[in-house]
């Protein structure tokens, strides 16, 4: 426990990634959903650089009269993780584009709201859409 | 870490978007006094950049604002903060930061920066660990790149809108704007140039060179219009772009496959084994540039190009 102020890069890591994992869960906005996993993406991205920090370290390019260099494997591995990043989030966005162009509103609560009112139309309707199946309702969909 | 809750309670999502870049540039200065500056550098142009304008041009195909929430808060936080209490007790075992006995540096980074140096004969070890000793993991990141680029244009899709006519401009008559963006692309382009071949020496490599290089296309589409922009770069060249970007990457291993060593070992490129480390690896990061490049420009039209339905 007598380290305490050596670990802050850790805490503020796990501050960022809670941020991130209360915005994912709790909000009902898709796109704001991306920006919770961008937030928890990044606070991964400072937990690895920051473990890869050697105290009077310096950057690892090679030059004359330094002898001691952060670690680069870490560096490594972040930096492909972050253009990985956008691309996928890329991914994301785009199908919070569709289902905004087949649902008309890109809130979870709505969008569950249209699921269950097509699934479910009235209780007469409830035994033959259990028989049919969900994939039945998905190709009626599309 | 302010930025981040001014995030979350803001409900104005243009507002949150603008702030996720600030937040990302911080991010990359905070990575900058950690030493990692390439990390930084892919950081600041990602992330304050490209996930930025990303994200505005779906907010223009969705909504502007965030509905308010009907659940309560409550449980959320509540498993927020549990979960949040067993990760700090966790890291209360973990290695100091700048701690040099950390296990992290005990496995394979010495030996990446003793003989990095000698054996790939390249100053910037985070480029010698990319593309030589961690060639393959590199080679399967780039094709999820491309992969996820084609997933875009399969759900996306880039279309032809009536908008984007040749000579139409999106900002308008911005005479100041105008010329200073003129200045400015040229600049970026040769500065990616710089950042693509001089990776091996000083900061960068392939992948931000990818990046910059998309960003002064987006720049020049953002103010003289999308139509103009596609004219410059035709989205069907994009496509093979990306596709020759991969295709270099895995020819270089089959080239190193039929010279007799093990895949991506580019000591048979040349006579010489250090001298062949050096063009496999400029041959690889040019790859990995162009696919970088083109799907991010793809990915950006196929945004911009999307008129919006209801």
């Amino acid at each position: 426990m007598n380290g305490l102020p050596g670990l802050y890069n850790d805490f503020i890591a796990i501050f960022l990634m809670m941020a991130g994992f209360y915005v994912v869960i709790s909000q009902g906005n898709l796109v704001k959903k991306l920006v919770g996993l961008g937030l928890f993406q990044t606070s991964v991205f400072i937990f690895y650089i920051s473990m890869g920090k050697v105290a009077g370290g310096n950057a690892p390019i090679l030059t004359d009269g330094v002898e001691v260099y952060s670690n680069p494997l870490p560096h490594v591995l972040i930096l492909t993780a972050i253009v990985v990043g956008v691309a996928t989030t890329a991914v994301g966005l785009a199908l919070v584009v569709r289902i905004q162009e087949a649902y008309g509103t890109v809130e979870e609560d709505d969008i569950q709201a249209q699921d269950d009112a097509e699934e479910w139309p009235d209780d007469t309707a409830q035994d033959s859409s259990k028989d049919t199946g969900p994939d039945a309702n998905g190709s009626a969909r599309s | 870490m302010l930025i981040a809750i001014a995030s979350i309670k803001l409900r104005d999502l243009f507002a949150v978007v603008m702030l996720f870049g600030i937040y990302s540039f911080m991010t990359a200065t905070l990575f900058m006094d950690l030493d990692a500056v390439d990390v930084a550098f892919t950081e600041a142009a990602v992330g304050a950049g490209v996930t930025t304008v990303l994200m505005l041009s779906s907010l223009r195909l969705t909504t502007r604002w965030e509905k308010i929430p009907r659940h309560s808060p409550l449980l959320p936080l509540l498993v927020v903060g549990i979960t949040g209490a067993a990760l700090v007790y966790g890291t209360l075992d973990a290695p100091m930061l700048g701690d040099a006995q950390a296990p992290v540096h005990q496995h394979v980074a010495p030996r990446y920066i003793e003989q990095g140096p000698v054996e790939v004969g390249m100053p910037n070890m985070v480029t010698a660990v990319l593309a030589s000793y961690r060639g393959y993991d590199t080679f399967g990141e780039t094709v999820v790149i491309f992969t996820a680029g084609l997933a875009v244009l399969l759900l996306l899709g880039i279309q032809e809108n009536p908008d984007t006519k040749p000579g139409r401009t999106a900002i308008g008559d911005q005479l100041v704007l105008r010329v200073l963006v003129k200045i400015l692309i040229p600049l970026i382009l040769l500065y990616a140039l710089y950042v693509q071949f001089h990776g091996d020496y000083g900061a960068g490599g392939g992948f931000q060179a990818g990046v910059i290089f998309a960003t002064g296309f987006v720049l020049y589409d953002l103010v003289f219009g999308d139509g103009n922009a596609r004219l410059v770069m035709p989205p069907r060249w994009l496509h093979r772009l990306a596709a020759l970007g991969v295709l270099i990457y895995g020819g270089v291993g089959v080239i190193s496959l039929l010279g007799g060593k093990a895949f991506l070992d580019y000591s048979v490129l040349s006579h010489d084994p250090v001298h062949g480390q050096h063009l496999g690896v400029l041959l690889v990061e040019l790859g990995v540039g162009i696919t970088v490049f083109s799907i991010i420009l793809a990915i950006f039209f196929a945004f911009s190009g999307r008129s919006r339905i209801r």
